[in-house]
């Protein structure tokens, strides 16, 4: 018990005129988090190794900024190829359709358990297995026949290793998106006869996106710094095209700042439009009242 | 409420029954909740299904409705088998376009509303007219709005279901269910889940709806809701029907002891519908 002197009671007292309380422990972390700031800063300023002309002079190179498009490209091909297949992966995880369930769940493993960086280097060598792509009936006539090594360049080895990666993760976030809504949205949705896919894009979708979108916006910045990966197997990627600055001219760190520069800039443009996604998908939802009373005014006229 | 005064319609029993079930089986697992269930819904007639928890009479509206399959028995709408179809010798199930096509010929208010919550009010009732049944949205929002009004909620048409207190969300999701002008409608416990006060405002839409002629299946635990509104009472027990008798005779008259047991207990504390 500390005994906290006691005030007298008189008409003399307004608490208006009460000053912030003194709290020592929070004046001692603030200081302690204000040191470190600037430390980190004067090791950012100071250290010449850094070498932050040579960061300016390259961070809007154009092949740094050929490689960014790169990286960009392929985050969203990727991204776009592994959200379809995972949503359909995940609606043929929840089938009643054994064959489909067990071949999904099995797809689901096997390339969520693969490292991607060992995908894609296998993928790149897919021409050791099986020298030639065919179409045709299995066992009877070919159609069509490709060299495998003609089909697979670094492009279509990232995006194939990438998206299938991809998939086996967004197959998980949906799937537990799609039951996250309540049985009685579908028995309503079947009442009212939609159709299986009225119901599934405009019913149990948009309601599963609440749950879908904050995994999947971690997703899309995975998949951003994963796409450094296909540097191993000579993609133009950005970290490829910081490396093949640094090569030449021996400039490691201030390089790879400018790659770190351009992660993050995008990463925290990525985490804007996530957030703006959210509030889109969080219609009709318990806080929406309470949160956004200008928006929700505007949508009633 | 413009309907013509006095000219409650009475249930055609000279016609052949809007629905009709015979032995209708269902079991979940080693639980029997069906066995051999009939029932025959005229018409524009009122059938109320009471019986205590655990009885099937929620089961049976799911199957009629096609939310739950059966294992056993048959279900006709307007005399056609619900679900399947003879083919290739046998009995099998429906594809599942005729499946919802048969579907789109019933409604159903569920005990939990089930509105759903990223569409406004009206969007919940014009979604179906338009996309099932291929209104316009100028008719769509019309019919809407007279059901609104007549459901007393024409000022929440722009509200998202989140919004509303329990009652004036089932009043909502009546109106959806009527807004497709189904040949019957089915009503699954539609007071259960409302606070006590929010009742009243409930029972009395249905009231409304069943004054105009409107072909309806009630499963309830409301005693005078069914006295006053229906034209027949049906009492299921242990997945059968005990008794199926005209409301009059249901509760003046209840022959079996189970039915009396059944109304002695449940009317200790009578709920008034007034009107």
């Amino acid at each position: 018990m500390t005994n906290a002197p006691v005030v007298p009671a008189t008409a003399a007292i307004d608490v208006a005129t009460a000053r912030r309380r003194i709290r020592p422990a929070r004046i001692i972390g603030g200081t302690l988090i204000l040191i470190v700031v600037l430390s980190v800063i004067w090791f950012l300023v100071s250290n010449e190794r850094f070498e932050w002309d040579v960061v300016a002079e390259y961070l809007f190179n154009p092949s740094v900024l050929l490689g960014l498009g790169m990286s960009l490209v392929l985050t969203v091909v990727c991204m776009v190829l592994g959200s379809i297949l995972g949503t359909m992966l995940a609606a043929g995880q929840l089938s009643d359709f054994w064959p489909v369930k067990a071949a999904s769940i099995a797809f689901v493993g096997v390339f969520r358990g693969i490292p991607p960086l060992v995908q894609l280097i296998f993928w790149f060598n897919l021409a050791y297995l099986l020298p030639r792509i065919t179409v045709g009936v299995p066992f009877g006539p070919e159609f069509f026949s490709w060299s495998t090594n003609d089909l697979i360049t670094p492009l279509t080895a990232a995006i194939i290793g990438l998206s299938l990666h991809e998939a086996a993760y967004m197959a998980e976030i949906v799937r537990a998106g799609m039951l996250s809504v309540d049985q009685g949205q579908h028995d309503a949705a079947s009442a009212m006869g939609f159709s299986r896919w009225h119901t599934f894009s405009r019913i149990v979708l948009p309601q599963a996106m609440r749950v879908i979108i904050p995994p999947t916006g971690s997703q899309v910045i995975a998949l951003l710094k994963g796409t450094s990966l296909v540097s191993v197997i000579a993609m133009g990627d950005l970290l490829h095209a910081v490396q093949v600055i640094y090569n030449r001219t021996y400039e490691v760190v201030p390089m790879l700042i400018v790659a770190v520069i351009w992660y993050l800039v995008v990463v925290t443009v990525l985490t804007l439009i996530q957030r703006r996604v959210e509030q889109h998908f969080g219609r009709g939802a318990a806080r929406d009242g309470m949160r956004r009373p200008a928006r929700r005014a505007k949508e009633a006229n | 409420m413009h309907e013509a005064s006095g000219m409650i319609a009475l249930p055609d029993t000279e016609k052949p029954p809007v629905l009709e079930v015979t032995g209708l089986r269902k079991h979940f697992g080693d639980q029997v909740a069906l066995d051999g269930v009939d029932l025959k819904v005229y018409e524009g007639e009122v059938v109320a299904v009471l019986g205590p928890s655990g009885s099937g009479k929620s089961t049976l509206v799911r199957c009629i409705d096609q939310l739950e399959s059966i294992d056993g028995g048959a279900m006709f709408l307007d005399g056609e088998l619900l679900g399947y179809e003879q083919s290739h010798g046998h009995l099998r199930p429906l594809a599942d376009a005729a499946r919802k096509r048969q579907q789109r010929r019933m409604s159903m208010v569920f005990q939990q509303f089930n509105l759903f919550p990223h569409w406004t009010v009206l969007r919940n009732i014009t979604e179906a007219p338009m996309v099932v049944h291929g209104a316009t949205p100028a008719e769509a929002r019309e019919r809407a709005m007279e059901l609104l009004r007549r459901v007393g909620l024409e000022d929440k048409a722009n509200a998202y279901p989140r919004h509303l207190s329990g009652g004036q969300q089932q009043r909502v999701a009546i109106a959806r269910s009527a807004a497709v002008d189904p040949r019957i409608l089915l009503f699954d416990e539609p007071t259960s889940s409302l606070d006590p006060e929010l009742v009243d405002e409930v029972l009395q839409t249905i009231k409304k709806l069943a004054s105009t002629g409107r072909t309806m299946v009630v499963v309830t635990h409301e005693l005078e809701f069914a006295r006053n509104v229906a034209d027949r009472c049906v009492f299921m027990a242990a997945g059968r029907v005990i008794e199926d008798r005209p409301a009059e005779d249901f509760f003046e008259d209840p022959r079996s002891e189970r039915l009396r047991t059944f109304l002695a207990r449940s009317s200790r504390s009578p709920r008034e519908v007034s009107g």
